[in-house]
């Protein structure tokens, strides 16, 4: 069932892959979010309580939505090569992190800016932020003890490991809002009944939210171009796509 | 559209730093973290070129050696 999916296990296969991908991801990304945003800040209407202030979502829920997506990609790379022994697996994971870390920061910085003026603090100990705070950290852990181990398959399984006992935090961040009493406010969209945001606010926050996503994969998708050419330097394949280089610029 | 002009679009209805702020740093941090992928990309490639010019280097040497020899 799975067999079409293993040629791509091999690092030439998957340089190729992402090579195709990264435009398609780019254009759809620099599309999606340019639409989203600009709808989203001069468009959408006003918030009936917040005012202007909530126009923070179009980038505070898709980063935090997608910092935990991310980190549950991240694990399920880990998970394939600890189980299956790819080393492309190994650098999807590496690939992830750092880009699954700025989602992060950037769901924790627009907070902090959106709890200001709301709730009157840039910061509070509250389980929702403080989760996602611990969600920062793991990432860091990842990438700090993959960049430890000078033998990258052994980085790759330690850091693995680290990666999976890290998605307990998935469930915690997720469910904080209603474990703990918080400042912060519930679910407004992944809710089982339907979302109570009026539709005139959630199309632009869908729209940044696919857009957040087809950055990541863009990012990503680079990212593990890097790290297989790193990896992979001295196979007769990698040195080769110098001169394919050269001869376009000479032509 | 839902502000009267472009000063009112940037006040915010008086949340412009806060609004501002978000969108500046996230535009930043991810532009940041594109051109640093960029530029690792073209830091590897440029690497292989420099490994294999020395490459040639080494095997230049080596043929002027063996001619020197024969002398």
């Amino acid at each position: 069932m799975w067999k079409w999916l293993h040629p791509y296990a091999q690092p030439k296969r998957a340089y190729q892959l992402c090579t195709t991908l990264t435009p398609w991801f780019w254009t759809a990304a620099v599309m999606c979010l340019a639409l989203g945003t600009i709808w989203g800040l001069a468009f959408a209407p006003q918030d009936y309580q917040q005012g202007d202030s909530f126009r923070i979502i179009y980038i505070h829920v898709p980063s935090a939505m997608l910092s935990m997506s991310s980190y549950v990609a991240m694990a399920m790379a880990a998970l394939v090569g600890i189980i299956w022994q790819w080393r492309t697996a190994y650098m999807t994971m590496i690939a992830i992190a750092p880009i699954g870390a700025t989602m992060t920061f950037i769901a924790l910085i627009t907070g902090a800016a959106w709890g200001k003026p709301m709730w009157g603090a840039w910061w509070v100990w509250d389980a929702r932020l403080t989760s996602e705070l611990i969600l920062l950290f793991l990432y860091f852990g990842v990438i700090a003890l993959y960049s430890a181990f000078e033998d990258k398959q052994q980085a790759g399984k330690a850091a693995g490991v680290m990666a999976l006992v890290g998605v307990v935090n998935i469930p915690i961040i997720h469910f904080s809002v209603e474990w703990w009493n918080t400042l912060h406010q519930g679910s407004t969209i992944t809710k089982l009944d339907k979302p109570s945001i009026a539709t005139d606010m959630l199309w632009p926050l869908l729209i940044n939210l696919l857009g957040f996503g087809l950055f990541i994969a863009a990012v990503t998708t680079m990212r593990l171009r890097n790290e297989i050419i790193r990896r992979e330097i001295h196979r007769p394949w990698v040195q080769s796509l110098v001169e394919q280089k050269e001869q376009d610029h000479a032509v | 559209m839902q502000f009267d002009s472009l000063a009112d679009f940037f006040a915010m209805g008086g949340y412009g730093f806060y609004v501002w702020l978000s969108f500046g740093v996230s535009a930043l941090m991810m532009v940041a973290i594109t051109v640093q992928t960029r530029m690792e990309h073209s830091k590897l490639l440029a690497q292989i070129t420099t490994e294999k010019q020395r490459q040639v280097r080494i095997e230049k040497a080596r043929k002027m050696k063996n001619v020197s020899h024969v002398r």
